[in-house]
Order: structure tokens, then sequence, then C-alpha cells
């Protein structure tokens, strides 16, 4: 401190000619206490991750009221899709928001322009504060784990396998929690029920943000209020403001419906309406197996990582363990090509790992395994895209399952075209990952710089440059792999990995092609009624002349030119082959 | 009477190709066939010079237009016009080109637009059936040529059908029209030459001073390039007085490859009639290239398209070509530059061409291009 003191009274000294400049930093700098080293690690602690996102909520999709509330909701499902799912349940969730304050009225544009003339600031218009209830009929959560699971970020299931899911990271529905903890001080309420159990597990929790740790307010049993047989109740009072349309909860429930054709929505919405969206199907999507990583794309530091925390005793033994499709010949291919001894873990040294790590690109290695990811297929991206779209023309295509850093993913693209869409506005993109709608942030992701990439006027479209194309188009992205990349914990957006972006590409340019194959078809049939109905206009004509200078009959004129009319439309089929 | 029975064959000959067509195209269309029209390509790549009569015969190119997508519109069309024609020969009527296009305003959605089209598509009929449009009962409008001078014609009167006399030295300062059909006119005269003149304005200048009576001779003025009905009126007036024909036209490339080359032996786009239509015993009077320099005569530059058409004419026309005279002629206008028109020679007073031009030709008409 003393040290600080000096510093601070010896700095105008040094620095003579800077205090005289008017400044104003190098002025309070006279007041300013200096810190050092010593100062400052006193000051240096640990930040848990709770207070680093309750300070970073845009991060995880909090960023405004109007959002907050859709990504609490988003969370919530996905939780209950996935588990579900898990547990071979077809889903039946139900979202409920109910408003606890009055609602705020939006300022009109006329108010609006009057206060911009008045040049007062503009009132703060106050949050409307809203209670979430979101009801599954899922398998349930042990009554011990569902503290740890709704009051602590970064716990979950999902985090450590390489498994195709909607959750990854395990920081969604607690971090809804916090955030209605946060906006208003009241907390989280969990009911779950176990099939077996008579009655149903009751939780109302907080998160002590400072160690990341959940404080149990009340923990009860009680009696379970829905029909079905297990399930869990979250329940969330939080800050927010509730819109239809664009980017609404509304909208996220119907295009989920949309990928998850084997759920039963209902949203009841704050003013009592009711949004019932009941399954298509009866059949569950198979369930994607878990995978171990691939060795193609395994960064150098990941590799490291897993070798220091394999269970196998050898380094063939942990390549073969910790990777998938590496059998024992593919190991020793990949040691011997590397030079290297089949050594012991104790023996694993950075340039061993290096070494191997360089030489696994070079060996022939089969794809990963395809059934650890689950396919939305064709026929529903189509369908998908049907009940979205008054369109005339609907293509799908799921392309084969491909690698990004060892992770498989299988991308797949619908395109629908004409009918009721606008010809004059860029394309709609609906994006999906892992079967969850992506609502927001469209430019910043894969799909959206991949879409802009492509030359679209190659076929048929109008397309600014650099930009969407503009046209009667829709376009569908779905991106479904063991592990997403987001460009951020909200999930908003998938990431740039050069594999995953030719993937998109090259299912956009395959739906783009049958497009090009159907406009080009079209328009030939046009021109063909066009040319049948010109020849239909003048032969009459031939058989009239005829028919006068040769007296024919009306009945042999007819004849002549129904004769002559079949002839001349084949003969256009002729012509053209 | 016997002039009857030549007028009936020709209707029989039109009327006998135009039902055979129909018939071809009716049996062809009945089988699944595409039906066709032949008819011989119109145009100069077409035609061939006969060097013994001396005029422009047809080759045997055919363009064959068969009913497809492409041509169902002009395939009704010409259909619809050998109909007509039949009606117009079978009711002893004739129609003029306009009233035909008139006529094709009853056919709907197929009807001509413009009397080029219905023009074109008559043509092709004359070609097809190798008649005269005449004999098809399509009248042009085009105005024959005028005459004045030392001739006497014997035409019919309309009503009576007696013989009517005209002569032609009695017009005044006024001319005799030639009429669109010529075939039964009958001729008398001591003249000792036709001369045939591009312009009006050269004719008028001759007629205002009789230069007909001075020269014994038939003045015909052609407007441009000869009308059928000129060509055959001067073609039966040399061949039936045995006169010599002497063209008169303006020195530039029109005048030679269009206006003097049509007289003499015919056009490319009528080849199958030239036979009957050219006057093959017409010499060139002038304005040569040669006289533009003996007579110093006042001339224009060549344009762009005079150029063009003259180096077509040595390149392509069979006449020319066959003509060593008339290659070098054109050759050296081409090489001087300009052309001259007949009345430059007004240069040199008002009458010079009466005076001292025509007469100093005709003295050396053996030596006119041929």
């Amino acid at each position: 401190m003393a040290k600080a003191k000096t510093m601070a009274k010896q700095s105008p000294q040094r620095n003579p000619k800077k205090a005289n400049i008017p400044h104003e930093k190098t002025k309070t700098a006279k007041n300013v206490v200096r810190e050092d080293a010593e100062s400052m690690a006193k000051r240096q602690r640990e930040i848990s991750v709770s207070e680093f996102f309750a300070k970073n909520r845009h991060l995880l999709g909090f960023d405004n009221p109007k959002k907050a509330l859709l990504t609490a909701v988003k969370e919530a499902v996905d939780n209950s899709l996935d588990a579900c799912e898990e547990a071979g349940i077809l889903p039946t969730i139900t979202v409920k928001l109910d408003r606890l304050s009055a609602p705020v009225k939006e300022p009109t544009p006329e108010e609006i322009a009057q206060e911009g003339k008045s040049k007062k600031g503009r009132a703060v218009v106050p949050n409307e504060r809203f209670h979430l209830t979101i009801i599954d009929n899922g398998p349930g959560i042990v009554a011990n784990q569902l503290p740890k699971i709704f009051g602590k970020l970064l716990y979950g299931s999902k985090f450590h396998r390489l498994k195709m899911s909607r959750g990854q990271q395990g920081i969604g529905i607690s971090a809804a929690g916090m955030y209605g903890q946060m906006t208003t001080g009241k907390p989280m309420k969990i009911t779950s029920k176990l099939p077996k159990k008579d009655k149903a597990a009751f939780v109302e929790l907080t998160i002590d943000t400072k160690t990341n740790k959940p404080e149990v307010l009340q923990e009860k049993e009680i009696v379970w209020s829905q029909p079905s047989e297990s399930g869990t109740i979250v329940e969330i009072t939080l800050e927010g403001r509730y819109q239809r349309g664009k980017q609404s909860i509304d909208e996220f429930v119907t295009l989920n419906t949309l990928s998850n054709p084997h759920a039963d929505f209902t949203f009841i919405a704050p003013d009592g309406e009711k949004l019932h969206l009941p399954r298509r199907t009866e059949e569950l999507p198979p369930v994607p197996s878990e995978i171990k990583p691939h060795p193609y794309g395994v960064e150098l530091g990941r590799f490291h990582q897993l070798a220091a925390e394999t269970g196998g005793r050898s380094l063939a033994g942990f390549l073969q363990r910790d990777f998938c499709r590496v059998s024992e010949k593919v190991a020793d291919e990949i040691l011997k090509a590397a030079g290297v001894k089949d050594v012991a873990p104790s023996k694993f040294t950075p340039e061993i790992l290096n070494k191997v790590h360089e030489t696994i690109p070079k060996i022939a290695i089969m794809s990963p395994p395809t059934d650890c990811i689950v396919p939305i297929g064709e026929e529903l991206l189509q369908e998908t895209l049907r009940s979205q779209t008054q369109a005339e023309f609907f293509t799908a295509t799921t392309r084969s399952p491909s690698v990004y850093r060892g992770n498989p993913f299988i991308v797949e693209c619908a395109l629908a075209f004409g009918g009721e869409l606008p010809a004059d506005e860029p394309v709609q993109v609906f994006r999906f990952a892992n079967r969850v709608p992506l609502q927001f942030q469209p430019s910043a992701c894969a799909s959206h710089r991949v879409i802009t990439k492509i030359d679209w006027k190659s076929y048929g479209l109008q397309q600014p440059r650099n930009a969407v194309p503009v046209g009667p188009v829709a376009i569908l992205v779905h991106v479904a792999s063991v592990w997403v990349p987001f460009t951020s914990e909200s999930k908003e957006a998938i990431a740039d990995y050069p594999e995953i972006k030719n993937e998109i590409r090259l299912g956009l340019q395959e739906c783009a092609r049958k497009l090009s194959i159907h406009l080009s078809r079209a328009r030939r049939a046009a021109e063909e009624d066009r040319k049948a109905s010109y020849i239909d206009t003048y032969i009459p004509y031939v058989g009239e002349a005829l028919q006068e200078m040769l007296k024919l009959s009306d009945n042999q004129r007819d004849k002549v030119i129904q004769t002559l009319r079949t002839t001349l439309e084949k003969g256009k089929v002729d012509g053209e082959e | 009477m016997a002039k009857n029975k030549k007028l009936d064959k020709a209707d029989n000959k039109a009327l006998q190709g135009i039902l055979k067509n129909a018939q071809e195209v009716y049996d062809k269309s009945l089988k699944g066939h595409k039906p066709q029209l032949k008819m011989p390509v119109r145009s100069l790549s077409n035609v061939r010079y006969e060097k013994k009569e001396g005029f422009l015969a047809l080759k045997n190119q055919l363009k064959i237009r068969t009913l497809t997508y492409n041509t169902v519109k002009s395939f009704a069309q010409t259909l619809k016009m050998m109909s007509i024609s039949k009606e117009l020969i079978e009711t002893n009527d004739h129609a003029s080109k306009r009233e035909t296009y008139y006529i094709s305003k009853n056919w709907g959605p197929a009807r001509f637009d413009e009397q080029p089209e219905s023009d074109t598509v008559m043509d092709d009929i004359e070609a097809m059936m190798c008649v005269n449009r005449e004999q098809l009962r399509f009248l042009p409008e085009e105005k024959g040529g005028e005459v004045a001078g030392q001739l006497i014609v014997y035409d019919r009167d309309r009503d009576t059908g007696k013989p009517l006399k005209i002569d032609c030295t009695g017009f005044g300062s006024g001319a005799y029209s030639i009429p669109i059909s010529v075939e039964h006119l009958e001729f008398q005269t001591k003249a000792k030459f036709i001369l045939c003149i591009e312009t009006a304005g050269m004719f008028q200048r001759l007629v205002a001073h009789n230069y007909w009576r001075k020269a014994n001779c038939i003045l015909i003025s052609m407007g441009g390039v000869p009308t059928r009905a000129t060509r055959r009126f001067v073609r039966r007036l040399a061949d039936n007085m045995r006169i010599p024909v002497y063209a008169f036209v303006d020195g530039d490339p029109y005048g030679f490859a269009n206006i003097y080359r049509t007289l003499k032996v015919g056009s490319g786009n009528a080849a199958h009639i030239n036979e009957f239509f050219c006057v093959p015993s017409a010499t060139f009077l002038g304005v040569t290239p040669q006289d533009i320099i003996d007579y110093k005569l006042p001339t224009h530059p060549l344009k762009d398209v005079d150029i063009k058409r003259a180096r077509d004419a040595i390149k392509n026309d069979p006449f020319f070509r066959f003509h060593k005279e008339w290659v070098n002629a054109i050759e050296q206008m081409v090489k001087m530059g300009v052309r001259a028109e007949q009345q430059a020679l007004a240069k040199h007073g008002l009458n010079y061409v009466i005076e001292e031009y025509l007469p100093q030709k005709i003295k050396k008409a053996n030596k006119f291009l041929p």
C-alpha cells in the first residue's frame, strides 16, 4: 500500500509535461491509488460459472425479456424431449405461461415520435412478470438429483458423452432458473414423479451464484397432479415479455413439432389461448447410440488429454479403447507408420503422442458409425416444409454422415419452391440442430455463410451480391451430430467448421439441382401447352381449306383435322428427342 | 377463239395444280404423315442463265414446307389462298393482291396482318404451280409501263368483244398504258426500234419533243424495274414485229442489275415464268460507265449499297457472269467510284439527249452492251 502511494506521488513528477495538459484521466490520476501485483493478488479469486453467466446472461440467450422467456421454454422443452426419447416414452409436453403483472402497453409510434420531439429521455418500460410451467410425461428424476440438475450450472449427463441429444452442457435449465431468481427473486419449483412411486418429489430451490451450488428452500413429497405415470414439472417465475409472431414461443412450439412429429405439444398463452399440436406419428425416432470419438480430426490437445485419462494398457490399447473404428490391425498400422513402440501409458511422452497424432490422417480408417445420429429423414423434412409453406415443389436430401473434429454429423437440407411463397423477398431459412429449431442469429450461422456463397443464379434464382437469394423459396437446414458446435452457449447459430459448411453446401446444391430440374420441366410443360394451343389455333383452317378445295364432308374435314392434330402433337415430342 | 381455248388451258393447268396439291396434302394427312408442299426456291441462287434462249431459268432446288408446329400458320394460309384461287377460276373472276389480303381477314387468327405476307404466299403458290399469278386470278396493283410512238395496238372491247384499234401516236402529250394482261393484244408498226426508258422524266422529254417521230421508234416508260406486263408487252411486240429493243437507264448498279437485267432475262423471284416474261433481244444503250467519261457527265459517288450491288452482280448473277463485257463495265464503274443518271445529260442542254446523245449511240447499236 505504501509503495502504491509513493508511485501515485511520483507519477505526476515523472511526467510533468503530461500533468500540465488538461486531461481528465491525468487529473484524476492524482487521487487514484495505483495498484501493484500484490495488491492485485488480493482481489484475484476464482469466478464461479454461475457468477460468470449471471453477468453474461446474453451468452445463454437471456439478452432481452422477450428472448429470455423463449429461452427458458426452449431449455425446458429440450430437456423433456431428450428424457422422453431416452426412456422410450412418446413425449407429451405442456407449456403454460401465466402473466403475474399487468400487461405493459407498448408505446405507439405516435408516442415514440412525441417523445423524440420533447427531447425527454424515454421512460424505461417496466418488464412484465410471468410464471412459466413446463409439464412433461418423461421418466422423472431421482429426488436427490433434483437440486444438482436444476440448481447447479454445468451439471448433467450429456457433456461427457458423444451422443446426439438436444441438451449438451447442462447449463440451460439451471440458467433459466437463475435468470428467474435474479429478475424476480423467486425460487424455481420442480416436481418429479418416478413410475414406480406413489408420490412425487417436490423441491423449491435457488442457486448460490458465488459457489454454483443449489440452496434447497423446501423439499417434500406431494401428490402427483398429472395423468401420466411419470413426469417432471418445472416452474420458474421470471421477468419477460410475451409477443406472438416471429421468434416467439408460439413459433418455437410449431417449429418443434416439425422436427419432432412424435411429440404432442400444448401451449397455453397468457391470454388463455390454447395451442395444441398433436403428434403426427406414434413412432419414436430410433435411439441414437453413444460413440467414442473418431481418430480423424481429434485435435492434438484433446488427444493428449484422452491419452492421459486412458484406461488402456498400452498405446495400441489406448487407440482401440478410446476411439471408434480403431481395430487391433488399425492400431498396429498407426504405430508402425508413426515409428513408435507400443509403450505403456506411463511412458506416453508428448513426442510419441505427437507422432501418433500426426500419423493418424495418413491411415485409412472407417468412417464413424452412423447409427449414433438419427436424421429426420427426407420424407419428413419435405412434410415439414409443406406444413409451413404453401409451395408447389418440395425436395429434401439427407447427406451421408461426415466427420468434423472426430465428431460424426449429418446434414439434411430441404427446399420448397413456388406456390404462395413471396417471389420478391429473400428466401426463408429454417434452421434446426439436433431437431431443435434455431430462431436467432441467422446470419451468424454456418448455414447462412453457405447460402450466401452458393451461386443461386445458376439455379434460376435472383441473388444480390454476397446475400441470401431472392425468390419464392424456403430452405431448411438440419445439422445433427453427437456434438453440435454452436457459436455460443445460447445455442443460436452453428459454428463455421469447414467440414460442416461443405456438407451444407453439397446438400443445398443437391436440392437446388432438383429445383432447377423441376423448373426446366415446368418450363418445358408450359412450352408444350403453348405449342399445342398454337397448333389448335391454325389446324382448323387447314381442314377448312381442304374441305373447300376437295369438297369434303364435314365429317371428312373433322377427321383430317383430328388426325393432323395428333400427328403434330406426336411430332413435337419426336422433334425434341 | 384460239385465244379462248388457250385461256381455258391455262385455267385448267392452275386448277389441276391446286387440286393435285390439295389431294396430296389430304391423303398424306389421313395416313398420319406430315403433309408437305413443294415449291421451287425463289431466289437468284436457284436460277441459271439459258444462253440460247436468253433468260434466267429455274434450277431444281425445292423449298419443302412440311406441316409442323412452326409452319402450321403459313401452311394454313397457303391452303386457304389456294382455295380462293380455285374459286376465282371456277367463277371466272379476279381479285387484286390487295383484295386478296382483305379476303384473308375472314380467316380469324390465320389472317394476314400485312399485305407483304399475303403477297409472299401468293408468289409461293404461283411458283408451286409453275403458273403466272394472273392464271391464279390474282392481279397486281402495279401499273404497267406507258407507250408512245409509232405503234398501233389491237385490243378488244370489254363489252362487245369487238377489236379496238389504239394508235399510240395519238396520245398527244400523254401515253398509252400497258394493261395488266397483254396476251390478247396484237400489233401493227413500222418502227425501227423500241426504246425502253427507266425514268418517267426522260420519257416525258422524249415525248414532248416527239422524238419517236424523228427516230421512227416506239417509246416505253418502265418506271423503274419493269412490271411483268411491261416485260411481256415488250417481248410480244419485239418478237411479233421483229424489231430491236434498246434499254436506256441510269448509269448505276441498280440500273444495270435490277432494271436492265430484269427486262432482259427476268428475275430470280419469279424465275418460273421468266421464259415468257423477259426480253432476251434487248440490248443496253446507256448510260454506260464509258458514257460517263465520253460525255463528261456530272456524277455522284457510289454509295456502299451501290458497290455491294455491283459486286454481287459480278459474283452471283449468272447473266452478268456470262457476259465478259458486262463484268468489265461494272468493274470499270466500281473503279471509277461514281454513277450518273440519265438526266445528267441535261448538263449539256435540255435537248442534248435528243439531238446528240441518242442519235450518236443508235448509230453504233451493234456495240451496245449485251
